[in-house]
């Protein structure tokens, strides 16, 4: 999903930063309120941060032949909502960008909206869904990761799309052409993120029922 | 709920390694990574296009490109594990201390 550094055009690239930039000055000041007033979950966040360091690492191979990485937003989204995983999902994105040449500072807007804001935004709304239709609770966070994953590519594919728009087709072929690259490539990984999400969330619900309650409360009710 | 996580997880694997083993010999599988594939995708929608702005520092070699992949992930995994232990560990003190009472 990530859009290497200088190819979206400057309009673009700005366009996107500009769009990104709310999202980041409500989630650094939601940040900050739940690390003053929520000490206990400091652990848990830093796991959540550290879910999606891991998860965005791996690239793994896929039934296209070709390699691509889950987001790991899902899981933080889970417990923290999204616009808190908005600001973690920037730091990894701006860590792949200076470190990594994964990425790119002028693109930085554009990815970060991909994958944090679309991608957590989407988890967050299945995961609301989900509950109201009072689906099983695991089904509920792999379905809230897995399409969050996927979403995260659809939405870099329109990206693209928007920006390169093909000579014949316009947008709409470009996208198809882009979503042929990135979707496809990424149902695989979607699902291995939903499994990989539930793992985590189990062993968490095992060990720190109480401090995810205080998170899940819908949890209380349901765990065990 | 310890034989759901060991399914999980294998069903994991199973998902890298399939793709590996069915199409890796000989099935055309490259497996380059799908961001350059869409790089070279936008360079095949406009011929004309060329990147504005370089990478700020790029690795000087595959080899550190993964070095740093592989301290990202560690450094996830890290944080990840210290917090499942610590809880881990918190949940038998309090059992451990609930029993000698």
């Amino acid at each position: 999903m990530h859009i290497m550094e200088g190819y979206l055009p400057a309009g673009h690239a700005i366009g996107w930063s500009v769009a990104t930039l709310p999202f980041l000055v409500v989630g650094v000041k939601r940040l900050g309120d739940r690390l003053r007033n929520d000490p206990e979950s400091r652990l848990v966040l830093a796991a959540a941060g550290g879910f999606t360091f891991v998860l965005s690492a791996l690239k793994l191979p896929s039934v296209t032949g070709s390699c691509s990485h889950p987001t790991g937003i899902g899981f933080g989204t889970v417990l923290f909502g999204p616009w808190i995983m908005t600001v973690v999902g920037f730091v990894v994105l701006l860590f792949q960008a200076l470190l990594l040449a994964h990425g790119g500072l002028t693109t930085l807007g554009a990815n970060c909206f991909s994958m944090a804001i679309a991608g957590g935004f989407t988890a967050w709304w299945i995961y609301r869904l989900g509950c109201a239709l009072r689906l099983p609770f695991n089904l509920t966070i792999f379905l809230a990761a897995a399409l969050s994953d996927l979403m995260t590519y659809v939405v870099t594919s329109l990206q693209l799309a928007l920006a390169f728009p093909d000579p014949v087709g316009g947008v709409p072929g470009s996208a198809v052409k882009f979503l042929a690259v990135f979707a496809v490539t990424q149902v695989p990984l979607a699902i291995s993120e939903g499994l990989l999400t539930v793992l985590v969330m189990n062993l968490l619900r095992t060990h720190a029922s109480d401090v995810i309650g205080g998170l899940v409360p819908r949890l209380r009710g349901i765990a065990r | 709920m310890k034989r759901q996580n060991i399914l999980l997880l294998v069903g994991a694997i199973a998902l890298a390694v399939v793709p590996l083993v069915m199409i890796g010999h000989g099935g055309g599988g490259a497996f380059g990574g799908s961001d350059d594939l869409a790089t070279k995708l936008i360079t095949a929608i406009e011929p004309g296009y060329h990147r504005w702005v370089s990478p700020v520092w790029e690795p000087p070699s595959g080899e550190i490109e993964s070095l740093l992949f592989a301290v990202q992930a560690s450094l996830g995994t890290g944080v990840v594990a210290y917090c499942l232990g610590y809880y881990r560990g918190r949940r038998r003190a309090q059992a451990d201390h609930a029993a000698t009472r």
